[in-house]
């Protein structure tokens, strides 16, 4: 009799297992549907949409966006938020130049550097936050501020360009695969996501940024250090904010010290897009990386029909609503 | 015999899954305080609720003056004349005393426009007249925690009620504010009204109050006079009830030795020299009425709040504790009342959760989590602890309270945890579960886990504790064995109040004056 029941409940909780994986899947597959659905829209709608070379254009323009938006993912799973990672880009972009052009360290060393120095930002962040208990949008509001100021006070005000880095903008873009056109910044961006994905989802730190989004009173009460973490979780983030300042500097081939204002909106609104909750304790990089593609997707292919820049943004303020929207119904749906 | 003022009879209200009041009666005559007693839940605020209009209630009848009357919201209340001050301020800490009393009916110029000044005249004209000193332009959120109370009563008795409800005024009063407080209140009773007095010090309770209501369980049990009764009649009224005799405590023990020792902790809050002993395989229990400090003892042990003083000796070895993470790593868990804010990543699996504490110490390598033994770990528990779950993948949020409780206390086992402190392990679980929980208690005790249980409920503490400790107001009262542990004599030691009465300071053998100030 035992023998028999056994392997009956082993396929419930199987197929419980399956059913719980799709409906966490679900705000994913309904991203990745509005993708497919916004691209096939405009490969209809215009001739000149639907190319291989715009296609990688596509995924080129995500690049920065979709860096940031990665970063701040964590922090916005652990329930908190970074509104300095756009600044933060700018001062890290500047660093970079500081490094390799003022300073002349080779690009081995100077390029690490600059990513350090976004992770030592969000280690300030982290700290703020964590240990002076100032609320994470004040703290990184202020840190969106000193970063601004910072990258123009240590450029002058003027940009830094790298015409005497050989092989700097080969970062972006360079073609590391022979014979096909496909930039590195796409190569790259794949990389970190694959990385982030993996950790997020299979590393302590991940799991841990899940559980203080969740409820940070019970997993300090569980006898986690949620300081500790979340100190680590704003520095880790913020050696995206140092790698999207290599990537965008890299893209342009000067380091721009007034571009960042207004990256960081564009890449919470992709991590909000993707179907992660600003209440923090759900969230993924698969749809991140969705977000900042469905974001992607609708400059170009706007730009493409000629709309107008001004009316690009109403739509994409759209865009975040009905995204948000549906993830509510959806919520309130299953439970 | 005149006609009462406010009656209640036979009134009924159940919440999904309980049954609050059952057959309530109550009277109250005019110019007389009633006081109300009854022990935590035993319906005291459902019903105080039923008349400011908050709930409405399933059957019964309610008569005001002779005239029946259904609150329809708090507001219906007030226009009939029962103003009541809850427990909890309902107070806007940013707005002045004046701006608090007339909120909601400010006195207007034109349609649009507030008469700050007439505001602050009829404010000043009211303090006066209930002789209250308060400045009508202080800023609430400023003034001390008596004087918010006095901004309560000049907003209640603004609206001139002729029922006065108090829930618990006294709680966060000193001796002085407390007969301040009882002045107002034999002002305020006259011929047409009358106050309804809710509180757990019998002392107060024989100063104040003409009659006293007892209540139970959600039901009616005597009315008394004052002046008549004794406060152990009034304690043997209110914990009375039959008791299941066949479920006792097991393995108590003496022999035992001492796992845990704390010694004089202190916090500025509200402990004041609380020391214990916990030894190995025991369930200590922690009884006392709600705000005499259990909770708070549990919280400091696991360094969840700040020591001011005292010691924490763990198996002879002096620890600090300074958060619950080093909690932990002494093998010292904290499972809070209030699973769902404390304990639970709702949103998340049974996996998650049971995993959660233990994750970095046995489920990772290299920093990346081993979910597979995660999930063993989980499948042993869920099987051990019989906790109910389609699979491990359940969100805990569509548990059942039971099978919450149940997956916390896994995730403390899987940290090898064996001191266990079970703040109210039962709340909101039904009966039949409350069993389980209850044999799950007493098997981790048999395998020599060493637990204490704070609970508020008096059945639950006397069938289960080894040892009963009693707090009072922020200390230990007594020590009871489970052989002299009884409802009585623990209601006892929990109603005594060493810093204001010389009487228990006395029995207790403390010296006010030197403990009695922080």
């Amino acid at each position: 009799m035992t023998a028999v029941k056994a392997p009956a409940r082993d396929r419930a909780q199987a197929s419980g297992g399956i059913a719980a994986a799709v409906k966490g899947r679900l705000q994913q597959l309904l991203a990745f549907a509005s993708l497919i659905v916004i691209y096939a829209f405009f490969s209809f709608a215009s001739p000149f949409f639907f190319s291989y070379g715009n296609f990688t254009a596509i995924l080129f323009s995500t690049v920065v966006i979709g860096t940031l938006a990665i970063g701040t993912t964590f922090v916005i799973i652990a329930g908190g938020i970074d509104l300095s990672i756009g600044t933060g880009m700018a001062l890290c972009a500047v660093m970079s130049g500081v490094f390799l052009v003022k300073l002349g360290l080779p690009l081995w060393l100077g390029v690490p550097a600059a990513i350090l120095f976004g992770g030592v930002m969000g280690l300030v962040n982290g700290i703020n936050v964590a240990l002076l208990k100032i609320p994470p949008f004040i703290a990184t509001l202020a840190m969106m501020l000193v970063a601004e100021g910072l990258a123009l006070v240590l450029s002058d005000s003027t940009p830094i360009y790298f015409n005497d880095v050989p092989g700097y903008t080969d970062i972006s873009t360079g073609n590391l695969i022979p014979g096909v056109n496909f930039p590195n910044a796409v190569l790259v961006l794949l990389a970190i996501a694959l990385i982030a994905g993996v950790l997020l989802t299979k590393s302590v730190l991940g799991r841990y940024t899940y559980s203080i989004g969740s409820n940070e009173e019970a997993t300090s009460l569980s006898g986690i250090d949620v300081r500790k973490w979340k100190i680590a979780i704003y520095a880790f983030a913020g050696l995206f904010i140092g790698l999207a300042g290599v990537m965008i500097s890299a893209r342009l081939g000067s380091a721009q010290p007034a571009t960042g204002m207004g990256y960081e909106l564009q890449a919470i609104a992709a991590v909000v897009i993707g179907g992660t909750s600003l209440s923090g304790g759900k969230g993924s990089i698969v749809g991140t990386l969705i977000g900042a593609l469905i974001i992607s997707v609708l400059n170009n292919g706007l730009q493409i029909m000629s709309i107008p820049q001004e009316w690009q943004n109403v739509i994409l303020g759209c865009v975040i609503l009905v995204a948000v929207y549906t993830d509510r119904i959806r919520k309130k749906e299953t439970t | 015999m005149t006609e009462p003022l406010l009656e209640v009879e036979g009134v009924d209200k159940s919440f999904p899954g309980v049954r609050a009041l059952h057959d309530m009666r109550l009277e109250l005559r005019s110019g007389e305080v009633l006081a109300l007693v009854g022990e935590n839940g035993a319906g005291k605020s459902t019903l105080m609720k039923l008349l400011s209009g908050i709930h409405t209630a399933d059957t019964g009848r309610f008569r005001l003056g002779g005239e029946p009357f259904e609150a329809a919201s708090p507001r219906h209340a007030l226009e009939l004349g029962i103003s009541i001050i809850h427990q909890e301020f309902n107070l806007v800490p940013h707005l002045t005393v004046a701006q608090n009393v007339f909120i909601g009916r400010e006195p207007r110029r034109g349609r649009l426009l507030l008469d700050e000044r007439r505001l602050g005249a009829d404010t000043a004209a009211l303090l006066e007249r209930l002789h209250l000193p308060l400045d009508p332009k202080a800023v609430v959120g400023e003034l001390t925690v008596a004087n918010q109370q006095m901004v309560e009563i000049a907003k209640a008795l603004s609206y001139e009620p002729r029922v006065l409800i108090m829930d618990e005024p006294t709680a966060a009063l000193n001796e002085a504010e407390v007969e301040t407080l009882h002045e107002l209140i034999r002002r305020f009773v006259r011929p047409g009204t009358g106050v309804i007095y809710i509180s757990h010090r019998m002392e107060e309770i024989k100063r104040i109050a003409d009659r006293v209501t007892v209540i139970r369980d959600g039901e009616y049990i005597d009315t008394l006079d004052m002046a008549s009764a004794s406060t152990p009649e009034i304690i043997a009224l209110m914990v009375g009830r039959a008791i299941d005799t066949g479920a006792k405590p097991e393995n108590v023990r003496p022999d035992r030795d001492v796992v845990l020792s704390v010694e004089g902790l202190s916090t500025k809050a509200l402990l004041k020299d609380v020391s214990f002993d916990l030894r190995e395989g025991e369930i200590l229990g922690f009884a006392g009425l709600m705000g005499a400090g259990r909770t708070e003892v549990g919280r400091a042990l696991v360094g969840a709040d700040r020591l001011d003083g005292g010691t924490i000796t763990l198996r002879g070895k002096r620890i600090r504790v300074a958060n619950p993470a080093e909690a932990a790593r002494h093998g010292i868990g904290y499972l809070s009342e209030d699973r769902k804010r404390f304990g639970l990543l709702l949103e998340q699996d049974v996996r998650a959760n049971i995993a959660l504490g233990a994750l970095r110490d046995q489920f990772t390598s290299a920093g990346f989590v081993r979910d597979r033994a995660a999930r063993e770990k989980a499948r042993e528990y869920v099987g051990t602890l019989r906790i109910k779950t389609p699979s491990l993948e359940q969100t805990v949020k569509h548990l059942s309270g039971g099978n919450q409780q149940k997956v916390v206390i896994a995730k403390w086992l899987a940290k090898d945890c064996d001191v266990l402190v079970f703040d109210e392990p039962t709340r909101g679980i039904d009966v039949g579960a409350k069993e389980e929980i209850y044999q799950l208690l007493n098997e981790l005790a048999a395998q020599g886990k060493s637990i204490i249980m704070i609970s508020s409920e008096l059945p639950e503490i006397l069938r289960m504790s080894h040892r009963v400790v009693v707090m009072s107001e922020g200390r230990v009262t007594r020590v009871l064995d489970a052989a002299e542990a009884g409802q009585e004599n623990i209601m006892h030691f929990a109603t005594l109040r060493p810093d204001e009465n010389p009487a228990d300071a006395a029995e207790l053998g403390i010296e006010v004056g030197k403990a009695g100030q922080p």
